[in-house]
C-alpha cells in the first residue's frame, strides 16, 4: 500500500515538473510579447508603417526598412530555394552512399553551425567586393540565401525521402521517365514539407542582422530600393541602429518597440500564411 | 506442357535471376498465352513476383540484380540492354499489391498514363479516363468526384482505381502482383470479378498467395519452388490432377 502510495505521488510530481516546464516556456514567450507590446503599441498606425523615417530617425515611420527587409527576403528565396531544392533533390534522388556524397552531407551540416557574423564576413569578401556587387541590395540577399540554404536543403531532402516509394513504382510501371516522376509526382508529394521549411527559412532570413551590416544594409537609406544594386535599410538593422546610435534616445524607443513589433508580426504572419498554404495542399492531395 | 496449344505472347527461355550471389529464379523456360490469365503461385520467396517484375524490367531498379535468358515478345527480346524499357512499361501495365495512387485527383491518377504519352486533348483524355474507369468497374461510384482525392477511396476502390491507371495506356499485358493480398473479401471478389473480364482484352499475369484465387480466376497456372518452375499447366489439370508430387503437396496444404 505504501509502495504504491509513494509511487503515485512521484508520478504526480513529475507530471507537475514537466507541466511547470511547459509553463515556464509560454509565460516567457507571452512576457516579452507583453513588454513589447507595452513599449510599442502607441505608436503602431498605419502611418507608421506608411511613412519613412524622418528627422534623424527620430520621427516618422518604418516604411523604407519595412519595405527593404521584404525584397531582402525575395532576393535571397529566389536565390536559395532554386538551388536548395535541386541539393535536396540530388541528395534524395541521385546520390549514391559514396564518399563523395558523405563530404557533401558533412559540409552542409556544418554550414547550419556557421555563426551568422562569419556569413556575413563571407559575403562581404565574395558578393562585395569579389564579385562587385557593392554594398547593395544584391549581396546582402545573396549573403542571407547562402545562411538559409543549409535549412532548405535538409528540409527538401527529408521531404523528398518520405514520398513512398510506392508512388515512385507506379510511375515507373506506367513508363514514366526518372524525370517525369520526379517533377510530377515526388515534387508534388513533398511541396507541403518543402513549403514549411522555407517558411522557417523566411522567418530566419527576415530577423538576421550581422549578415546584412557589411554587405548591403544602409544605416539611413532616404527612399526604398529601386535597383538590387542600391543599399537598403531592413527592419533588424534599423532596430539595432535606433538602439544603440540614436541621436535622441528617448524619441527612438517607440518607433524602436514598433519596429520590433512589426518585425515579429511579418514573421509570424508568415508562418500563418505557410500553415493554411501546407495545410491546403495537403487536404488537395489527400495526404496528411 | 507444349506452348501450339494457344497463340504465345510471352516466351521465356532459360532465364536465371540473381540478386548478388542468391539464385532466385533457376533457368525457367514457358510460354504465356495471349489474352489467358497466367496465376503464379508458390511459398513466399519461391520467385514468382520477381519473375513478374522481370517482364517490365522493375528488377532493374535492384543495383545488385542481374539477369541471364531471354523473354521475347512480339518477337524481341525485353531483356537485351537496347530494349527502350520506358516504351516496354507502356506495353506492360502493372498492378502493386498495395493500392497506390497517386495522391491526386481520380481523374488524374487515370489521366496519369495517357499524359505520359503525349495526350493533351482535353476531350480525348476525358473518354480516355472514362472508359479506363468503366473498364476498371469503377465508373458509376466515382463519377460525380472525379475532382476529389483518389487517396480518399476504399481500399477495394482505390485498387480498381490502380487497375484503371494500369489500363488507360492500353498495354498488351497488365502485370498483378498479389493485387487482393491488401483487400477485404467482398472488394476481392469485385477485383476477381474485374480480372475475368479484363482477360478479353489483356494479357493477364497474376501472382497469387491464395490458391482457391488462382483456381477462380486463370487459365493456366505456374507453380514456383525455391526458384524452381516446377509445374506448368491448364489451372483446371494442376488443380485435379497435378504431375508433379511437389505441386501437389503444395495445393493439397501440406507445405507452404
Amino acid at each position: 500500500m505504501d509502495r504504491n502510495r509513494s509511487r503515485k505521488i512521484k508520478d504526480l510530481a513529475m507530471t507537475s515538473l514537466f507541466c511547470l516546464a511547459a509553463f515556464m516556456l509560454v509565460a516567457a514567450v507571452a512576457g516579452v510579447g507583453a513588454f513589447l507590446f507595452k513599449e510599442g503599441w502607441q505608436i503602431l498606425s498605419l502611418d507608421f508603417l506608411i511613412e519613412a523615417p524622418r528627422d534623424g530617425m527620430t520621427a516618422g515611420g518604418i516604411m523604407t526598412p519595412l519595405v527593404g527587409t521584404i525584397q531582402l527576403v525575395i532576393v535571397s528565396m529566389a536565390a536559395a530555394l532554386p538551388i536548395g531544392i535541386m541539393t535536396g533533390l540530388y541528395f534524395a534522388e541521385y546520390s549514391k552512399d559514396d564518399w563523395l556524397t558523405r563530404v557533401l552531407r558533412v559540409s552542409i551540416r556544418c554550414l547550419a553551425g556557421v555563426p551568422s557574423v562569419i556569413y556575413g564576413l563571407f559575403g562581404l569578401s565574395l558578393f562585395v567586393i569579389f564579385l562587385n556587387f557593392g554594398s547593395s541590395l544584391l549581396s546582402a540577399g545573396l549573403t542571407l540565401g547562402c545562411l538559409s540554404l543549409p535549412l532548405i536543403v535538409t528540409v527538401s531532402e527529408q521531404a523528398f525521402l518520405a514520398v513512398p516509394q510506392d508512388y515512385r513504382d507506379a510511375s515507373y510501371a506506367l513508363g514514366a521517365t526518372k524525370c517525369q516522376t520526379i517533377l510530377k509526382v515526388v515534387l508534388p508529394s513533398a511541396a507541403s514539407t518543402i513549403i514549411t521549411g522555407t517558411i522557417l527559412s523566411i522567418g530566419r532570413v527576415a530577423g538576421e542582422t550581422a549578415p546584412i551590416m557589411f554587405t548591403g544594409a544602409a544605416f539611413f537609406a532616404p527612399e526604398v530600393a529601386k535597383s538590387v544594386f542600391d543599399q537598403v535599410m531592413a527592419l533588424p538593422y534599423h532596430i539595432y541602429v535606433l538602439a544603440t546610435a540614436s541621436t535622441d534616445l528617448e524619441a527612438t524607443r517607440p518607433i524602436q518597440y514598433g519596429a520590433i513589433l512589426v518585425l515579429i508580426g511579418l514573421v509570424l504572419g508568415t508562418s500563418a500564411i505557410g500553415v493554411v498554404a501546407r495545410s491546403r495542399l495537403a487536404a488537395r492531395s489527400g495526404r496528411q | 506442357m507444349s506452348s501450339d496449344l494457344f497463340d504465345v505472347q510471352i516466351k521465356t527461355v532459360g532465364l536465371d535471376l540473381f540478386y548478388g550471389d542468391n539464385r532466385v529464379l533457376k533457368n525457367i523456360t514457358f510460354d504465356i498465352g495471349r489474352k489467358k490469365v497466367t496465376a503464379f503461385i508458390g511459398p513466399s520467396g519461391c520467385g514468382k513476383s520477381s519473375y513478374l517484375r522481370c517482364l517490365n524490367r522493375m528488377n532493374d531498379f535492384i543495383p545488385s540484380a542481374r539477369i541471364t535468358g531471354t523473354i521475347e515478345m512480339e518477337g524481341e527480346n525485353i531483356l537485351s540492354p537496347e530494349t527502350d524499357v520506358i516504351a516496354l512499361r507502356r506495353r506492360v501495365g502493372m498492378v502493386f499489391q498495395k493500392p497506390n495512387p497517386f495522391p491526386m485527383s481520380i481523374y488524374e491518377n487515370v489521366a496519369y498514363g495517357p499524359r505520359l504519352n503525349g495526350l493533351k486533348d482535353k476531350n480525348i483524355l476525358d473518354e480516355t479516363v472514362e472508359k479506363s474507369l468503366r473498364g476498371a468497374a469503377l465508373w458509376d461510384e466515382v463519377k460525380d468526384k472525379l475532382s476529389s482525392p483518389g487517396t480518399g477511396l476504399s481500399g477495394g476502390q482505390q485498387q480498381r482505381l490502380c487497375i484503371a491507371r494500369a489500363i488507360a495506356t492500353q498495354p498488351e499485358v497488365l502485370l498483378m502482383d498479389e493485387p487482393t493480398s491488401a483487400l477485404d473479401p467482398m472488394s476481392t471478389a469485385r477485383v476477381e470479378e474485374l480480372i475475368r473480364e479484363l482477360k478479353g482484352d489483356y494479357t493477364v499475369a497474376i501472382v497469387t498467395h491464395n490458391m482457391q484465387q488462382a483456381a477462380r480466376i486463370s487459365d493456366y497456372t505456374a507453380f514456383f519452388l525455391l526458384g524452381d518452375l516446377i509445374e506448368y499447366d491448364r489451372t483446371a489439370k494442376i488443380f485435379t490432377s497435378p504431375s508433379d508430387k511437389k505441386t501437389e503437396d503444395y495445393i493439397s496444404g501440406r507445405f507452404g
